[in-house]
Protein backbone atom coordinates (compact mmCIF):
# COMPACT_ATOMS: atom_id res chain seq x y z
CA UNK A 1 0.00 0.00 0.00
CA UNK A 2 1.44 3.63 -0.82
CA UNK A 3 1.61 5.36 2.19
CA UNK A 4 0.19 8.99 1.49
CA UNK A 5 2.38 11.95 1.65
CA UNK A 6 0.57 13.46 4.60
CA UNK A 7 0.96 9.73 6.12
CA UNK A 8 4.04 9.84 5.34
CA UNK A 9 4.98 13.26 6.76
CA UNK A 10 3.15 12.50 9.87
CA UNK A 11 5.13 9.16 10.35
CA UNK A 12 8.10 11.07 10.01
CA UNK A 13 7.68 13.46 12.39
CA UNK A 14 6.41 10.76 15.05
CA UNK A 15 9.63 8.81 14.03
CA UNK A 16 11.47 12.02 15.02
CA UNK A 17 9.16 13.14 18.21
CA UNK A 18 9.82 9.00 19.67
CA UNK A 19 13.69 9.38 19.27
CA UNK A 20 14.00 13.70 20.68
CA UNK A 21 11.14 13.34 23.04
CA UNK A 22 7.96 15.45 23.31
CA UNK A 23 9.71 18.39 24.98
CA UNK A 24 9.62 21.81 24.02
CA UNK A 25 13.06 21.51 23.65
CA UNK A 26 13.24 19.20 21.03
CA UNK A 27 11.52 21.52 18.58
CA UNK A 28 14.74 23.30 17.23
CA UNK A 29 15.82 19.68 15.88
CA UNK A 30 12.37 18.42 14.91
CA UNK A 31 12.36 21.29 12.58
CA UNK A 32 15.95 20.92 11.64
CA UNK A 33 15.70 17.40 10.81
CA UNK A 34 12.59 18.04 8.92
CA UNK A 35 14.45 21.28 6.84
CA UNK A 36 17.08 19.22 6.31
CA UNK A 37 14.99 16.18 4.51
CA UNK A 38 12.38 17.96 2.79
CA UNK A 39 14.05 21.51 2.24
CA UNK A 40 11.02 23.26 3.41
CA UNK A 41 8.99 23.46 6.70
CA UNK A 42 5.94 23.87 5.49
CA UNK A 43 2.56 24.73 7.13
CA UNK A 44 1.54 20.93 7.47
CA UNK A 45 4.29 20.06 8.61
CA UNK A 46 4.01 22.78 11.49
CA UNK A 47 0.65 21.83 12.03
CA UNK A 48 2.02 18.21 12.38
CA UNK A 49 4.84 18.81 15.02
CA UNK A 50 2.63 21.50 16.91
CA UNK A 51 -0.05 18.69 17.53
CA UNK A 52 2.46 16.06 18.82
CA UNK A 53 4.43 18.66 21.07
CA UNK A 54 1.09 19.80 22.07
CA UNK A 55 1.78 23.22 21.64
CA UNK A 56 0.01 25.62 19.32
CA UNK A 57 0.91 25.82 15.57
CA UNK A 58 1.82 29.67 15.93
CA UNK A 59 4.79 29.19 18.13
CA UNK A 60 6.23 26.48 15.50
CA UNK A 61 5.76 29.27 13.22
CA UNK A 62 7.50 31.67 15.49
CA UNK A 63 10.31 29.46 15.98
CA UNK A 64 10.99 28.19 12.60
CA UNK A 65 10.30 31.69 11.44
CA UNK A 66 12.94 33.26 13.58
CA UNK A 67 16.20 31.53 12.62
CA UNK A 68 18.26 31.82 9.48
CA UNK A 69 18.95 28.23 8.88
CA UNK A 70 14.98 27.09 9.47
CA UNK A 71 12.82 29.76 7.88
CA UNK A 72 11.66 30.77 4.54
CA UNK A 73 10.23 29.55 0.97
CA UNK A 74 11.16 25.89 0.15
CA UNK A 75 14.90 25.56 -0.72
CA UNK A 76 16.84 24.08 -3.52
CA UNK A 77 18.16 20.94 -2.70
CA UNK A 78 21.98 22.67 -2.46
CA UNK A 79 21.31 25.72 -0.69
CA UNK A 80 24.45 27.84 -1.25
CA UNK A 81 25.43 30.63 1.52
CA UNK A 82 28.25 33.03 0.62
CA UNK A 83 29.58 34.86 3.22
CA UNK A 84 29.35 38.60 3.00
CA UNK A 85 31.10 39.90 6.16
CA UNK A 86 33.58 42.23 5.81
CA UNK A 87 36.87 40.40 5.74
CA UNK A 88 35.42 38.30 3.08
CA UNK A 89 33.88 41.08 1.76
CA UNK A 90 37.92 42.34 1.24
CA UNK A 91 39.20 39.01 0.00
CA UNK A 92 36.70 39.38 -3.22
CA UNK A 93 33.46 37.67 -2.46
CA UNK A 94 31.72 40.44 -5.17
CA UNK A 95 33.13 38.93 -7.74
CA UNK A 96 32.71 34.82 -6.60
CA UNK A 97 28.77 36.21 -6.46
CA UNK A 98 28.29 37.88 -9.78
CA UNK A 99 29.87 34.11 -10.79
CA UNK A 100 27.28 32.23 -8.93
CA UNK A 101 24.50 34.40 -10.08
CA UNK A 102 25.88 33.97 -13.73
CA UNK A 103 26.30 30.00 -13.22
CA UNK A 104 22.48 29.54 -11.54
CA UNK A 105 20.77 32.12 -13.59
CA UNK A 106 18.69 33.46 -10.28
CA UNK A 107 19.77 36.35 -7.66
CA UNK A 108 20.38 35.52 -4.05
CA UNK A 109 17.53 34.60 -2.04
CA UNK A 110 15.81 33.09 -5.31
CA UNK A 111 16.20 28.98 -5.77
CA UNK A 112 16.35 27.73 -9.15
CA UNK A 113 13.58 26.64 -11.08
CA UNK A 114 14.41 23.26 -11.45
CA UNK A 115 14.45 23.21 -7.44
CA UNK A 116 18.37 22.15 -6.99
CA UNK A 117 19.87 25.39 -6.14
CA UNK A 118 18.90 28.00 -3.36
CA UNK A 119 21.55 30.88 -3.26
CA UNK A 120 21.74 32.93 0.45
CA UNK A 121 23.88 35.69 1.80
CA UNK A 122 25.64 34.45 5.18
CA UNK A 123 26.73 36.33 7.92
CA UNK A 124 30.21 35.70 9.33
CA UNK A 125 30.56 31.83 9.14
CA UNK A 126 34.31 32.19 10.83
CA UNK A 127 36.26 31.59 7.78
CA UNK A 128 37.81 34.99 7.40
CA UNK A 129 41.45 33.70 7.31
CA UNK A 130 40.57 32.21 4.01
CA UNK A 131 37.67 34.21 2.24
CA UNK A 132 35.84 33.99 0.15
CA UNK A 133 34.08 31.11 1.55
CA UNK A 134 30.76 29.69 1.66
CA UNK A 135 29.10 26.97 2.91
CA UNK A 136 27.31 24.18 0.01
CA UNK A 137 25.03 22.77 2.72
CA UNK A 138 27.08 21.76 5.67
CA UNK A 139 30.63 22.01 3.87
CA UNK A 140 32.80 24.93 3.84
CA UNK A 141 34.61 25.80 1.01
CA UNK A 142 37.31 28.71 1.41
CA UNK A 143 38.86 30.78 -0.98
CA UNK A 144 36.44 30.68 -3.61
CA UNK A 145 37.23 32.23 -6.81
CA UNK A 146 34.82 32.97 -9.76
CA UNK A 147 36.21 30.65 -11.87
CA UNK A 148 35.83 27.93 -8.98
CA UNK A 149 32.32 28.45 -8.91
CA UNK A 150 31.63 25.97 -12.05
CA UNK A 151 33.03 23.24 -10.10
CA UNK A 152 31.29 23.62 -6.94
CA UNK A 153 28.10 23.89 -9.12
CA UNK A 154 29.08 20.66 -11.19
CA UNK A 155 29.73 18.77 -8.00
CA UNK A 156 26.28 19.40 -6.52
CA UNK A 157 24.97 18.59 -9.65
CA UNK A 158 26.37 15.41 -9.65
CA UNK A 159 25.42 14.60 -6.55
CA UNK A 160 21.85 15.74 -6.70
CA UNK A 161 20.02 12.50 -6.95
CA UNK A 162 22.10 11.29 -3.59
CA UNK A 163 21.05 14.49 -2.03
CA UNK A 164 17.37 13.94 -3.15
CA UNK A 165 17.00 10.37 -1.68
CA UNK B 1 35.56 17.67 9.08
CA UNK B 2 36.81 19.77 6.26
CA UNK B 3 40.28 20.40 5.74
CA UNK B 4 39.93 24.39 5.46
CA UNK B 5 38.86 23.78 9.35
CA UNK B 6 42.83 23.13 10.38
CA UNK B 7 44.23 25.07 7.34
CA UNK B 8 44.09 28.32 9.72
CA UNK B 9 47.74 29.48 10.27
CA UNK B 10 49.20 31.91 12.60
CA UNK B 11 51.83 31.25 15.55
CA UNK B 12 52.41 28.28 17.99
CA UNK B 13 49.25 28.01 20.77
CA UNK B 14 49.69 26.83 24.69
CA UNK B 15 46.82 24.79 24.02
CA UNK B 16 48.61 22.72 21.84
CA UNK B 17 52.11 21.69 24.97
CA UNK B 18 49.04 21.04 28.15
CA UNK B 19 49.12 17.76 29.27
CA UNK B 20 45.98 15.91 28.58
CA UNK B 21 43.92 15.68 31.47
CA UNK B 22 46.34 17.25 33.89
CA UNK B 23 43.98 19.86 34.70
CA UNK B 24 40.81 17.53 35.47
CA UNK B 25 43.39 15.13 37.54
CA UNK B 26 44.37 18.64 39.68
CA UNK B 27 40.68 19.99 39.85
CA UNK B 28 39.67 16.60 41.29
CA UNK B 29 42.09 16.38 44.14
CA UNK B 30 41.18 20.11 45.19
CA UNK B 31 37.88 20.14 46.64
CA UNK B 32 35.18 22.34 45.70
CA UNK B 33 35.59 25.73 46.85
CA UNK B 34 39.45 25.18 46.35
CA UNK B 35 38.74 24.81 42.73
CA UNK B 36 36.32 28.07 42.43
CA UNK B 37 38.93 29.58 44.64
CA UNK B 38 42.21 28.69 42.51
CA UNK B 39 39.98 29.95 39.63
CA UNK B 40 39.43 33.41 41.05
CA UNK B 41 43.28 33.56 42.00
CA UNK B 42 44.40 32.97 38.65
CA UNK B 43 41.87 36.16 37.22
CA UNK B 44 40.68 34.66 34.20
CA UNK B 45 37.80 36.94 32.64
CA UNK B 46 35.52 35.48 30.23
CA UNK B 47 37.27 35.27 26.56
CA UNK B 48 33.97 35.84 24.40
CA UNK B 49 34.42 39.28 25.16
CA UNK B 50 32.37 40.46 27.86
CA UNK B 51 35.43 39.99 30.30
CA UNK B 52 33.38 38.45 33.70
CA UNK B 53 35.17 36.90 35.84
CA UNK B 54 35.02 32.80 35.29
CA UNK B 55 35.53 32.15 38.86
CA UNK B 56 33.00 34.87 40.62
CA UNK B 57 29.87 33.65 37.90
CA UNK B 58 30.92 30.14 39.08
CA UNK B 59 30.98 30.38 42.93
CA UNK B 60 27.53 32.73 41.84
CA UNK B 61 26.23 29.20 40.26
CA UNK B 62 28.05 26.83 43.05
CA UNK B 63 25.93 28.83 46.06
CA UNK B 64 22.57 28.26 44.53
CA UNK B 65 21.17 25.40 45.76
CA UNK B 66 19.27 22.95 42.85
CA UNK B 67 18.69 19.71 41.82
CA UNK B 68 20.38 19.90 38.48
CA UNK B 69 22.75 22.59 37.16
CA UNK B 70 24.29 23.01 34.06
CA UNK B 71 27.46 23.75 32.37
CA UNK B 72 26.81 24.84 29.09
CA UNK B 73 30.04 26.05 26.58
CA UNK B 74 28.95 28.81 24.28
CA UNK B 75 30.35 27.98 20.82
CA UNK B 76 28.06 29.79 18.72
CA UNK B 77 31.07 32.27 17.38
CA UNK B 78 28.97 34.16 15.48
CA UNK B 79 30.74 37.83 15.85
CA UNK B 80 31.99 39.07 12.32
CA UNK B 81 35.61 38.58 12.10
CA UNK B 82 36.47 35.83 15.30
CA UNK B 83 37.06 31.52 13.84
CA UNK B 84 39.77 31.08 17.30
CA UNK B 85 36.89 28.94 18.63
CA UNK B 86 36.38 26.83 15.23
CA UNK B 87 40.41 26.27 15.89
CA UNK B 88 40.06 25.45 19.70
CA UNK B 89 36.98 22.91 18.63
CA UNK B 90 38.75 21.51 16.03
CA UNK B 91 42.50 21.13 17.36
CA UNK B 92 41.79 20.97 21.61
CA UNK B 93 38.64 19.78 22.07
CA UNK B 94 39.32 17.75 24.84
CA UNK B 95 40.77 21.00 26.26
CA UNK B 96 37.30 22.47 26.37
CA UNK B 97 35.26 19.29 27.56
CA UNK B 98 37.86 19.04 29.99
CA UNK B 99 37.37 22.46 31.46
CA UNK B 100 33.33 21.52 31.19
CA UNK B 101 33.88 18.56 33.33
CA UNK B 102 35.87 20.62 35.73
CA UNK B 103 33.35 23.17 36.38
CA UNK B 104 30.29 20.60 36.86
CA UNK B 105 32.68 19.05 39.10
CA UNK B 106 32.78 22.58 40.72
CA UNK B 107 29.42 24.49 40.72
CA UNK B 108 27.41 21.10 41.19
CA UNK B 109 26.29 20.46 37.58
CA UNK B 110 25.72 17.08 35.97
CA UNK B 111 25.26 17.78 32.40
CA UNK B 112 27.29 19.97 29.97
CA UNK B 113 25.75 21.20 26.85
CA UNK B 114 28.27 22.91 23.68
CA UNK B 115 25.97 24.69 21.78
CA UNK B 116 27.20 25.21 18.38
CA UNK B 117 26.48 27.46 15.79
CA UNK B 118 24.71 25.85 12.57
CA UNK B 119 27.49 27.20 10.28
CA UNK B 120 29.76 25.20 12.22
CA UNK B 121 27.74 21.82 11.73
CA UNK B 122 30.61 20.06 10.36
CA UNK B 123 32.54 19.88 13.31
CA UNK B 124 29.64 18.53 15.48
CA UNK B 125 30.85 14.81 14.18
CA UNK B 126 34.17 15.28 15.42
CA UNK B 127 32.89 16.91 19.06
CA UNK B 128 30.62 13.70 19.33
CA UNK B 129 33.12 11.36 18.81
CA UNK B 130 35.81 13.02 21.19
CA UNK B 131 32.81 12.83 23.95
CA UNK B 132 32.28 9.41 23.34
CA UNK B 133 35.88 8.60 23.64
CA UNK B 134 35.75 10.77 26.79
CA UNK B 135 33.08 8.44 28.33
CA UNK B 136 34.62 5.08 27.22
CA UNK B 137 37.96 5.96 29.00
CA UNK B 138 35.96 7.14 32.17
CA UNK B 139 36.28 10.75 31.98
CA UNK B 140 32.60 11.40 31.47
CA UNK B 141 30.04 9.50 33.03
CA UNK B 142 29.56 8.23 36.51
CA UNK B 143 32.37 8.82 39.02
CA UNK B 144 34.37 10.02 36.56
CA UNK B 145 38.21 8.90 37.56
CA UNK B 146 37.03 6.96 40.22
CA UNK B 147 35.53 9.91 42.39
CA UNK B 148 32.56 8.71 43.89
CA UNK B 149 29.58 10.25 43.22
CA UNK B 150 31.40 12.75 40.74
CA UNK B 151 28.90 12.55 37.63
CA UNK B 152 29.03 14.09 34.50
CA UNK B 153 28.06 14.32 30.66
CA UNK B 154 28.16 16.23 27.96
CA UNK B 155 25.76 16.32 24.54
CA UNK B 156 26.01 18.93 22.00
CA UNK B 157 22.93 21.14 20.16
CA UNK B 158 23.17 22.29 16.98
CA UNK B 159 22.09 26.42 16.54
CA UNK B 160 20.22 27.15 13.40
CA UNK B 161 21.45 30.34 12.15
CA UNK B 162 21.28 33.41 15.04
CA UNK B 163 23.80 35.83 15.70
CA UNK B 164 21.79 36.72 18.81
CA UNK B 165 22.31 33.52 20.07
CA UNK B 166 25.58 34.11 21.43
CA UNK B 167 24.03 36.14 24.12
CA UNK B 168 23.98 33.66 26.78
CA UNK B 169 19.99 34.28 27.40
CA UNK B 170 18.95 33.78 24.13
CA UNK B 171 21.30 31.46 23.71
CA UNK B 172 19.45 29.41 26.84
CA UNK B 173 16.10 30.12 24.90
CA UNK B 174 17.20 28.27 21.77
CA UNK B 175 18.09 25.33 23.64
CA UNK B 176 14.71 25.54 25.31
CA UNK B 177 12.87 25.52 21.85
CA UNK B 178 12.10 29.27 21.59
CA UNK B 179 13.35 32.25 19.39
CA UNK B 180 16.45 33.09 20.21
CA UNK B 181 15.54 36.39 22.35
CA UNK B 182 17.26 37.57 25.16
CA UNK B 183 15.86 37.36 28.78
CA UNK B 184 15.56 40.47 30.76
CA UNK B 185 18.74 40.48 33.25
CA UNK B 186 18.24 39.58 36.19
CA UNK B 187 17.75 36.84 37.20
CA UNK B 188 21.28 35.88 35.40
CA UNK B 189 21.63 32.38 34.52
CA UNK B 190 23.86 31.17 37.28
CA UNK B 191 20.67 31.61 39.44
CA UNK B 192 17.88 30.82 36.31
CA UNK B 193 19.19 29.57 33.58
CA UNK B 194 18.33 26.68 31.65
CA UNK B 195 14.66 25.29 32.40
CA UNK B 196 15.16 27.85 35.13
CA UNK B 197 18.03 25.90 36.41
CA UNK B 198 21.77 27.38 37.72
CA UNK B 199 23.32 27.54 34.60
CA UNK B 200 26.87 28.36 33.98
CA UNK B 201 27.26 30.02 30.22
CA UNK B 202 31.21 29.77 29.29
CA UNK B 203 33.00 30.36 26.01
CA UNK B 204 35.17 27.87 23.96
CA UNK B 205 38.43 29.97 24.95
CA UNK B 206 37.33 30.48 28.78
CA UNK B 207 36.99 26.78 28.86
CA UNK B 208 40.35 25.18 27.63
CA UNK B 209 41.78 28.18 29.60
CA UNK B 210 40.54 26.50 32.04
CA UNK B 211 41.49 23.47 31.65
CA UNK B 212 45.01 24.67 31.18
CA UNK B 213 45.34 26.81 34.70
CA UNK B 214 44.27 23.63 36.35
CA UNK B 215 47.45 21.84 34.19
CA UNK B 216 50.11 24.59 34.84
CA UNK B 217 48.93 26.23 37.90
CA UNK B 218 47.79 30.16 38.64
CA UNK B 219 51.27 31.53 39.25
CA UNK B 220 52.20 30.22 35.38
CA UNK B 221 49.38 31.74 34.11
CA UNK B 222 49.43 34.85 35.40
CA UNK B 223 53.11 35.47 34.50
CA UNK B 224 50.96 36.51 31.39
CA UNK B 225 49.29 39.43 30.25
CA UNK B 226 48.49 42.55 32.48
CA UNK B 227 47.53 42.44 36.58
CA UNK B 228 43.92 43.90 35.34
CA UNK B 229 44.28 40.89 32.32
CA UNK B 230 45.88 37.73 33.08
CA UNK B 231 47.34 35.50 31.19
CA UNK B 232 47.45 34.99 27.23
CA UNK B 233 44.50 35.19 24.43
CA UNK B 234 43.92 33.72 21.02
CA UNK B 235 42.95 36.65 18.51
CA UNK B 236 41.38 35.68 14.95
CA UNK B 237 43.38 37.97 12.46
CA UNK B 238 41.76 38.90 8.89
CA UNK B 239 41.35 41.09 6.51
CA UNK B 240 44.17 43.39 4.89
CA UNK B 241 47.35 41.57 6.11
CA UNK B 242 50.19 39.09 4.99
CA UNK B 243 49.05 36.67 7.59
CA UNK B 244 46.15 36.12 8.50
CA UNK B 245 45.57 33.24 11.10
CA UNK B 246 44.37 32.65 14.69
CA UNK B 247 47.53 33.99 16.82
CA UNK B 248 47.89 33.68 20.93
CA UNK B 249 49.05 36.95 22.16
CA UNK B 250 49.49 38.21 26.35
CA UNK B 251 46.81 40.74 27.12
CA UNK B 252 48.64 44.45 26.74
CA UNK B 253 50.15 43.87 23.21
CA UNK B 254 49.57 47.12 21.35
CA UNK B 255 47.61 47.17 18.57
CA UNK B 256 51.01 48.19 16.27
CA UNK B 257 53.02 45.37 18.13
CA UNK B 258 50.24 43.12 16.78
CA UNK B 259 50.23 44.64 13.40
CA UNK B 260 53.49 43.51 13.15
CA UNK B 261 53.70 40.27 13.43
CA UNK B 262 50.74 39.54 11.47
CA UNK B 263 52.49 41.51 8.33
CA UNK B 264 49.79 44.30 8.71
CA UNK B 265 51.82 47.59 8.89
CA UNK B 266 50.23 50.16 6.65
CA UNK B 267 46.40 49.73 7.72
CA UNK B 268 44.54 53.01 8.36
CA UNK B 269 42.35 51.46 10.91
CA UNK B 270 41.96 47.91 13.26
CA UNK B 271 38.41 46.68 13.87
CA UNK B 272 38.74 45.42 17.52
CA UNK B 273 35.90 43.17 18.70
CA UNK B 274 34.47 42.57 15.36
CA UNK B 275 31.08 44.09 14.22
CA UNK B 276 30.08 44.76 17.97
CA UNK B 277 33.30 46.37 18.96
CA UNK B 278 35.51 49.25 17.75
CA UNK B 279 37.61 51.22 14.98
CA UNK B 280 41.36 52.61 15.94
CA UNK B 281 42.52 54.92 13.63
CA UNK B 282 46.24 54.47 12.87
CA UNK B 283 46.90 57.27 14.70
CA UNK B 284 46.22 55.18 17.97
CA UNK B 285 47.81 51.81 17.35
CA UNK B 286 49.54 52.23 20.25
CA UNK B 287 46.71 51.42 22.09
CA UNK B 288 46.42 48.17 24.29
CA UNK B 289 44.63 44.91 23.47
CA UNK B 290 43.27 44.51 27.39
CA UNK B 291 40.49 44.96 29.23
CA UNK B 292 41.81 47.90 31.08
CA UNK B 293 42.34 49.15 27.48
CA UNK B 294 40.61 47.96 24.10
CA UNK B 295 38.58 44.88 25.33
CA UNK B 296 37.98 42.29 23.16
CA UNK B 297 36.90 38.66 22.49
CA UNK B 298 39.44 38.65 20.01
CA UNK B 299 38.31 39.36 16.49
CA UNK B 300 40.89 41.86 14.47
CA UNK B 301 40.07 42.73 11.17
CA UNK B 302 42.80 44.84 9.68
CA UNK B 303 41.36 47.43 6.97
CA UNK B 304 44.29 48.86 4.55
CA UNK B 305 44.28 52.48 3.25
CA UNK B 306 42.92 51.31 0.29
CA UNK B 307 39.24 50.48 1.62
CA UNK B 308 36.84 53.10 2.35
CA UNK B 309 36.00 53.59 5.74
CA UNK B 310 32.27 53.78 5.42
CA UNK B 311 31.73 50.42 3.38
CA UNK B 312 33.17 49.08 6.34
CA UNK B 313 30.33 50.84 8.19
CA UNK B 314 27.78 50.10 6.19
CA UNK B 315 28.59 46.28 5.87
CA UNK B 316 28.59 46.07 9.79
CA UNK B 317 25.17 47.68 10.06
CA UNK B 318 23.54 45.51 7.27
CA UNK B 319 24.65 43.07 9.61
CA UNK B 320 23.08 44.32 12.56
CA UNK B 321 19.85 45.03 10.55
CA UNK B 322 19.68 41.19 9.92
CA UNK B 323 20.80 39.58 13.45
CA UNK B 324 18.83 42.07 15.88
CA UNK B 325 16.28 39.88 17.28
CA UNK B 326 13.77 42.61 16.80
CA UNK B 327 12.13 42.08 20.40
CA UNK B 328 13.29 45.66 21.99
CA UNK B 329 12.88 49.18 20.07
CA UNK B 330 15.98 50.55 20.41
CA UNK B 331 17.63 48.02 18.76
CA UNK B 332 15.09 47.05 16.16
CA UNK B 333 14.46 51.05 14.62
CA UNK B 334 18.01 52.15 15.54
CA UNK B 335 20.25 49.94 13.47
CA UNK B 336 18.29 50.96 10.37
CA UNK B 337 18.48 54.87 10.91
CA UNK B 338 22.21 54.02 11.29
CA UNK B 339 22.47 52.21 8.04
CA UNK B 340 20.37 55.05 6.59
CA UNK B 341 22.98 57.51 7.89
CA UNK B 342 25.91 55.91 6.53
CA UNK B 343 24.26 55.21 3.13
CA UNK B 344 23.63 59.03 2.88
CA UNK B 345 27.19 59.72 4.27
CA UNK B 346 28.33 58.08 1.44
CA UNK B 347 26.22 59.68 -1.13
CA UNK B 348 27.97 62.95 0.60
CA UNK B 349 23.99 63.32 0.93
CA UNK B 350 23.55 63.32 4.92
CA UNK B 351 21.95 66.30 6.77
CA UNK B 352 23.95 67.80 9.59
CA UNK B 353 20.84 67.87 12.15
CA UNK B 354 20.32 63.93 10.82
CA UNK B 355 23.94 63.03 11.64
CA UNK B 356 23.23 64.77 15.14
CA UNK B 357 19.96 62.91 15.58
CA UNK B 358 21.52 59.33 14.74
CA UNK B 359 24.70 60.29 16.67
CA UNK B 360 22.46 60.94 19.58
CA UNK B 361 20.08 57.96 18.93
CA UNK B 362 23.22 55.66 18.97
CA UNK B 363 24.05 56.84 22.20
CA UNK B 364 20.39 56.35 23.28
CA UNK B 365 20.67 52.66 22.00
CA UNK B 366 24.08 51.92 24.18
CA UNK B 367 21.94 52.35 27.43
CA UNK B 368 17.84 51.40 26.20
CA UNK B 369 18.76 48.46 24.52
CA UNK B 370 17.89 45.17 26.07
CA UNK B 371 20.59 43.08 25.35
CA UNK B 372 24.70 43.18 24.01
CA UNK B 373 23.28 43.54 20.48
CA UNK B 374 21.98 46.34 20.31
CA UNK B 375 24.11 47.93 23.17
CA UNK B 376 27.17 47.82 21.13
CA UNK B 377 25.86 48.09 17.28
CA UNK B 378 26.75 51.58 17.62
CA UNK B 379 30.47 51.50 18.90
CA UNK B 380 31.87 50.81 15.21
CA UNK B 381 28.85 53.51 13.83
CA UNK B 382 30.37 56.05 16.23
CA UNK B 383 34.12 55.30 16.43
CA UNK B 384 34.25 55.47 12.57
CA UNK B 385 32.58 58.68 12.50
CA UNK B 386 34.73 59.56 15.26
CA UNK B 387 38.04 58.58 14.17
CA UNK B 388 37.48 58.99 10.28
CA UNK B 389 35.87 62.30 10.25
CA UNK B 390 37.99 64.16 7.95
CA UNK B 391 37.51 60.94 5.12
CA UNK B 392 33.84 61.16 5.87
CA UNK B 393 32.70 64.83 6.11
CA UNK B 394 34.68 65.49 2.33
CA UNK B 395 32.00 63.73 1.44
CA UNK B 396 29.46 66.18 3.05
CA UNK B 397 27.03 68.43 1.58
CA UNK B 398 28.56 71.90 1.46
CA UNK B 399 26.35 74.33 3.21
Amino acid sequence: MVESQQEQLRSEIAELVDRLGADRSSLIPILQDVKRRRHAVDGEAMQVIADMLDIHPVEVYSVASFYAFLHGAPQGAHVIRLCRTVSCDFAGKDAVADALRAELGIDFDQTTEDGVFTLEWASCIGMCDQGPALLVGDEVRTRVTADDVCAIVADCRSTTGRAAS
Amino acid sequence: MSSATIETQGNALTYATIEPDAGLTAALAMSRSDIIDTLGESGLKGRGGAGFPTGMKWNFCAAEKADQKYIICNADEGEPGTFKDRVILTRFADLVFEGMTIGGRAVGATLGIVYLRAEYSYLRPHLNEAIKSRRERGLLGRSIMGVEGFDFDIITALGAGAYVCGEETALIESLEGFRGEPRNRPPFPVVAGLLNNPTVVNNVETLASVAAIFARGTGWFKGFGTDKSTGYKLFSVSGDCDKPGVYEFSWGITVAELLGEVGGEGAKAVQIGGASGVCVPARDFSRRLAFEDVATGGSIMVIGPQRDILDVAENFLEFFVEESCGQCTPCRLGNPQMLRAVQLLREGACPPKFLADVKALGATMQVASKCGLGQTSPSAFLSILEGFDDEISKRAPSA
